[in-house]
């Protein structure tokens, strides 16, 4: 296995409060990794660093052991293969799910390529495929705007299929669903990953034991423990961070 | 108890001295063109023994060769030149006797001998004048043009003189007359030593011709009183300029100031702003219209009392703006800006068809005309009020903000309005509140702006960009970056000025704004986080 | 290529050509001159305003940039035109100065400002109606745009922009005539613009102006590139997460919509005259927003029906009750903007019961 994602010794402050503290963490390719942490840890800032939105005061951050991802803007880190999934849906409601899904299809990204664009058959392909994927193909042309909270949640991952990445960030997926959707989730997660390497940020420990991986418990923008779930859980300054207080 | 008699006889005598003097400046001046040049010179004497103020410009025009004879009445005359056609009035009643065909009249002919006597004679009416101011411009006037014959009428006055400030003037025109006209080394230093003192651009100009006396040790003297002079004026255009510009500052700092609520704390974009501000102008003109109709007495309070009207008058209808109209647009501001863009046209349209689009005359009361000299800088009165009014308007609002309950409330809402509307606080209440400090405080800004700017229906829009800019520049939502953002902006514009123009300098001023905010999009203060990009 | 006209835009251009047709011919060739001179010149400033509200719209109401400035861009491409009309006035000036144009002898002038050259050809001025448009756009837009200068901010920069340029335009130094601007045009090309054919020709060219610009917006709105504006418009971070830079989006169809603000601006002038700094001035950029407010945002068509609208509004107005125009506008803005947020088209069509795509924006709106 090889090194998908690689940070070290990464630091960011806003306005004196250190959001990401000396936070190393590494990431092999197919992997699937569950990232946990109470309010405030820096999951969030975390993807902001590593999807370009947000720069680092210090520290190195390296994707496939080569590219820099502290130089790269939030489009320059999709086009490099990172796909990214907000904890609130959020997809284009003016447009139809079919022309949601057609936008995030991986073509050619610039104004004159996009301009100029005719849909190849291969395309109405894809989009089909995915659009069965994510159980939205009787609704394909409705307005994305009209769908339910859980098929947004759907449609977006499936925009972020068919962008067809090398990583995943998933930032709780599970937020708002039913139980049984929760399942439906962890499983299609468990079925990407290995194709595709999967970061999952989560709240919800019963999804966290579903997707049956490692898990990276932060605390105050540093990594507390990492290993399995059970390992963690057993870890006692992370029960101490949890239940502590 | 011989006193008496000798009393009345003397005060007998004044009366009678005095009448006759009065009698006599007519005759004497009748009297004029009679007689050989000495005659003449006599007669001058004379007339200036009168003391009248006539007398002096009697003197005057002799001495610019302006006094005439009119051959048809034989009425002494002052000649006023209008193209080609002269024109006559009597020199003592000012009765105009209209043009005066050529070879009509006769000068009153003067020679040199006699221009230095008229000199002197004006010399001495106007340096022992009874008005200080007179004296004061009389010490000025000789100081600009030295002339050997009044130094000694310099330095009696200067000796009779117990006006301080007249005192100076006097020694400052003697100093100029002894670099000028000659004198001992010793003499001189002091002369130098004085106009160093006096500071000005006419020292300085005196100076600059002493520092090629043949006396090297004058000429170094007087060339170091340049040098010093200069850098004390550059200091002084320094401190001028960092004036004008806090006091365009605080103009900015209050047409701005209830921008940043409205924009920086409810984030609602107020394009009626500058009409607001507009109908607080006009407040004070009907405030003062009201007061010169029923109570002329207490026109000097006009504005204290014109300030908490306009602020109920604007607060008003600000409130009836948001409860009217923003209410319904809350979180969509692009739409806000464009109704707001609305109700600002309305509102001058209303104001132009109420008071007609012409400029309307806001009067200074007492205590803000006129100005003083801060060493070698002007400061006007109503400048300066505005300034200090500026930041006590700052000052309170700051409070309201930070210490009382409506300030909390205030708060409360702009950052968590479900929360704070669970909490009980009732944000639309809120809103309005909001809405209508913003609004009175617009208000507040044109009564002060009616004492230095156009009270006209357009008065708002010559506000508007500039106030944006300054919020922006500053950072929406934090009034200490207001405070900055305006004064800042004022003074860079006021030292821009000198080298580009006013408008250039307005021009830079906003390029560089939209590059500054290109770089730092939330401003000079902004509130930085990771909350922001929500 | 007609595959873009839709419903909507099909009967808008109809009703284009048959105004294209029947004006003319009412003032050139049918006896009694049913349609008079004035008319003609009226309604081609018309047709400019329009073609001015559809490249407002596509900025607007596709791409999400409120620009406060666009009648900057409108200016520009006027004065372009303008200084070519001047030059070819030559020596029928006051001074009959055969180069300099009259305000430049009465400024004591004794040559041409080197930005001045080329004006002479019309060719060159055409492409100056363009190009200095489109640089001013792309130059604000690189900046603007490249570090996130969004919303309200984004508004307020673009109305500081026309105004440090309305600041520029009238002082006497920046050699465009000043307060005056550039007026007292004779021909262009050589055909009298006082003569009625002339002005024919012009209204026409306005027409087909019009016409065209909204055939390219629509083009580029109906692309893959259209999409990603309204996607961008709803959702700008979303759209840059999934792999697309969005300002160099922004910047393509903002230097498109204010070359097509030049063009406008270039058939204004001919058509009313003159052209001076008081176009620049903010008060006017934000009417052109009214117009396409009212007409019905992102829907092209209705950009030009309300910029149509409005100015047949305010001429009826300021002919009939001169004092109460602006009341009528100032309420216009509240009325649309609370009442009326997918404007008259919107309304239009849901009248009529057509299941038309939901409006644009709408949904979010009262959201």
């Amino acid at each position: 296995m090889s090194t998908q994602l690689l940070l070290d010794g990464v630091n960011r402050s806003f306005d004196g409060f250190k959001a990401i503290n000396d936070l190393s963490l590494t990431v092999e390719k197919g992997e699937l990794r569950a990232i946990i942490g109470p309010n405030g840890a820096g999951k969030t800032t975390m993807m902001d660093i590593i999807t370009g939105k947000t720069r680092p005061d210090t520290g190195r951050v390296l994707w496939n052991q080569s590219v820099d991802l502290t130089r790269t803007d939030e489009a320059g880190s999709a086009r490099l293969g990172i796909g990214r999934k907000f904890q609130k849906p959020t997809v284009f409601e003016t447009q139809t799910v079919e022309d949601n899904i057609a936008l995030a299809l991986k073509e050619d990204r610039s104004v004159w390529a996009t301009l100029f664009y005719r849909r190849s058959a291969e395309d109405t392909r894809r989009i089909g495929e995915l659009l069965e994927l994510v159980k939205l193909s009787h609704v394909a042309g409705w307005m994305a705007g009209d769908l339910s909270h859980g098929q947004k949640q759907w449609l977006e991952i499936g925009m972020l299929m068919a962008q067809d990445p090398e990583l995943l960030l998933v930032d709780e997926p599970a937020a708002g669903m039913t139980d049984a959707e929760t399942m439906r989730t962890a499983e299609l997660l468990r079925q990407i990953a290995g194709k595709h390497t999967v970061i999952v940020v989560e709240h919800d420990m019963d999804f966290v034991r579903a997707l049956g991986c490692r898990v990276t418990v932060l605390h105050q923008g540093h990594v507390l423990a990492e290993g399995s779930l059970d390992h963690v859980s057993a870890n006692e300054q992370v029960i101490e961070v949890y239940l502590g207080r | 108890m011989r006193l008496l008699p000798r009393l009345l006889l003397s005060f007998a005598l004044c009366l009678w001295a005095s009448i006759a003097a009065a009698q006599t400046l007519e005759e004497l001046v009748s009297t004029l063109p009679d007689g050989n040049y000495d005659d003449r010179a006599a007669v001058v004497a004379q007339i200036a023994a009168t003391g009248d103020d006539r007398a002096l410009k009697v003197l005057e025009v002799l001495l610019a060769g302006d006094l005439e004879v009119l051959d048809s009445n034989g009425r002494v005359v002052q000649i006023r030149k209008q193209g080609r056609d002269d024109f006559a009035s009597d020199i003592l009643t000012g009765e105009d006797y209209g043009e005066v065909p050529s070879r009509g009249s006769s000068k009153v002919r003067v020679n040199n001998s006699l221009r230095r006597d008229i000199r002197t004679a004006i010399g001495t009416m106007t340096l022992r004048h009874p008005d200080p101011a007179r004296r004061l411009a009389a010490a000025e006037s000789a100081f600009r043009s030295p002339d050997p014959d009044q130094s000694e009428l310099l330095a009696e006055a200067l000796a009779a003189e117990t006006d301080p400030k007249v005192a100076e003037a006097l020694a400052e025109a003697i100093a100029a007359g002894t670099l000028a006209l000659g004198g001992s080394e010793a003499e001189k230093l002091g002369a130098v030593a004085v106009l160093r003192a006096m500071g000005n651009t006419d020292a300085k100009t005196v100076l600059s011709g002493a520092a090629t006396d043949p006396d090297a040790a004058v000429a170094d003297a007087a060339a170091e009183a340049v040098h010093h002079i200069e850098q004390m004026q550059n200091l002084w255009g320094l401190a001028q300029n960092v004036w004008f510009g806090l006091s365009l500052g605080s103009v900015l700092l209050l047409a701005a100031i209830g921008l940043a609520i409205t924009f920086g704390v409810m984030g609602v974009i107020n394009m009626a702003h500058g009409e607001l501000v507009m109908l607080g102008a006009y407040t004070t003109f009907a405030v003062q219209e009201a007061i010169r109709s029923s109570f002329p007495a207490l026109f000097d309070w006009s504005l204290l009392i014109a300030a908490p009207l306009a602020f109920l008058v604007a607060g008003g209808v600000g409130v009836a703006i948001e409860r009217g109209v923003v209410r319904f647009l809350y979180g969509r501001p692009l739409e806000t800006l464009l109704a707001t863009w609305g109700i600002s046209l309305a509102l001058q349209q209303l104001v132009r068809t109420i008071f007609g689009p012409n400029n309307r005359e806001v009067g200074n009361p007492s205590f803000m005309s006129g100005a003083f000299e801060l060493g070698q800088m002007t400061v006007t009165w109503n400048r300066l009020w505005i300034l200090v009014f500026a930041l006590a308007v700052f000052a309170v609002l700051l409070f309201v903000l930070k210490k009382t309950p409506i300030g909390l409330q205030m708060r409360a809402v702009t950052q968590n309005r479900a929360m704070a509307a669970n909490m009980g606080i009732r944000t639309g209440w809120v809103d309005a509140m909001t809405f209508g400090l913003g609004a009175g405080i617009a208000g507040l800004a044109g009564v002060a702006l009616s004492q230095i700017d156009n009270v006209s229906p357009n008065l708002g829009q010559s506000y508007i960009v500039d106030s944006f800019m300054v919020v922006v520049f500053g950072g929406a939502g934090n009034i200490w970056g207001t405070l900055a953002g305006a004064f800042s902006l004022g003074i860079a514009n006021k030292f821009l000025e000198p080298w580009t123009g006013a408008v250039l300098a307005k021009i830079l001023v906003l390029v560089f704004i939209i590059l500054f905010i290109q770089k730092r999009p939330r401003g000079l203060f902004a509130v930085r986080g990771r909350a922001v990009d929500a | 290529m007609l595959s873009l006209i839709d419903r909507r835009m099909g009967i808008f251009l109809a009703g284009l050509f048959v105004l294209a047709v029947a004006v003319p011919a009412g003032n050139l060739a049918m006896a009694g001159q049913p349609v008079p001179s004035y008319i003609v010149a009226l309604l081609g400033k018309y047709l400019c305003y329009a073609l001015l509200a559809v490249a407002l719209d596509l900025v607007w109401g596709y791409c999400g940039i409120l620009s406060l400035g666009h009648g900057a861009f409108f200016a520009l491409g006027g004065y372009a035109m303008g200084m070519h009309l001047m030059r070819e006035i030559g020596a029928r000036g006051v001074y009959a100065n055969p180069d300099l144009p009259d305000f430049m002898v009465f400024l004591g002038w004794k040559e041409l400002p080197w930005f001045w050259t080329g004006f002479d050809m019309f060719g060159f001025a055409l492409l100056m109606v363009l190009l200095v448009p489109g640089a001013l756009a792309f130059v604000f837009g690189w900046f603007a745009f490249r570090s996130r200068v969004t919303g309200v901010y984004l508004s307020i920069i673009t109305q500081a922009m026309t105004y440090a340029l309305m600041l520029a335009f009238f002082r006497n130094e920046m050699g465009f005539g000043g307060n005056n601007g550039l007026t007292d045009f004779k021909d262009v090309l050589g055909f009298s613009l006082q003569a009625d054919a002339t002005r024919a020709g012009l209204f026409v060219l306005s027409a087909i102006a019009l016409a065209a610009g909204l055939l390219v917006a629509k083009a580029i709105t109906s692309s893959k590139l259209g999409k990603v504006l309204i996607a961008i418009r709803d959702a700008e971070s979303r759209t840059r997460f999934i792999g697309y830079r969005v300002e160099e989006y922004k910047l393509f169809v903002f230097v498109v919509s204010a070359m097509m603000a030049g063009v406008a601006g270039a058939l204004y002038v001919p058509q009313v005259g003159i052209i001076n700094p008081g176009e620049f001035s903010p008060a006017n950029s934000i009417g052109i927003v009214i117009w396409v407010a009212l007409g019905g945002r992102g829907t092209l068509v209705g950009a030009a029906l309300g910029a149509i609208i409005v100015s047949v509004a305010q001429t009826l107005f300021t002919s009939w009750f001169p004092e109460l125009w602006l009341f009528a506008l100032g309420g216009l803005f509240v009325f649309v903007t609370i009442f009326l947020p997918t404007g008259v088209l919107g309304l239009i069509e849901s009248r009529l019961g057509r299941k038309a795509k939901p409006p644009a924006g709408a949904k979010e709106a009262s959201a």
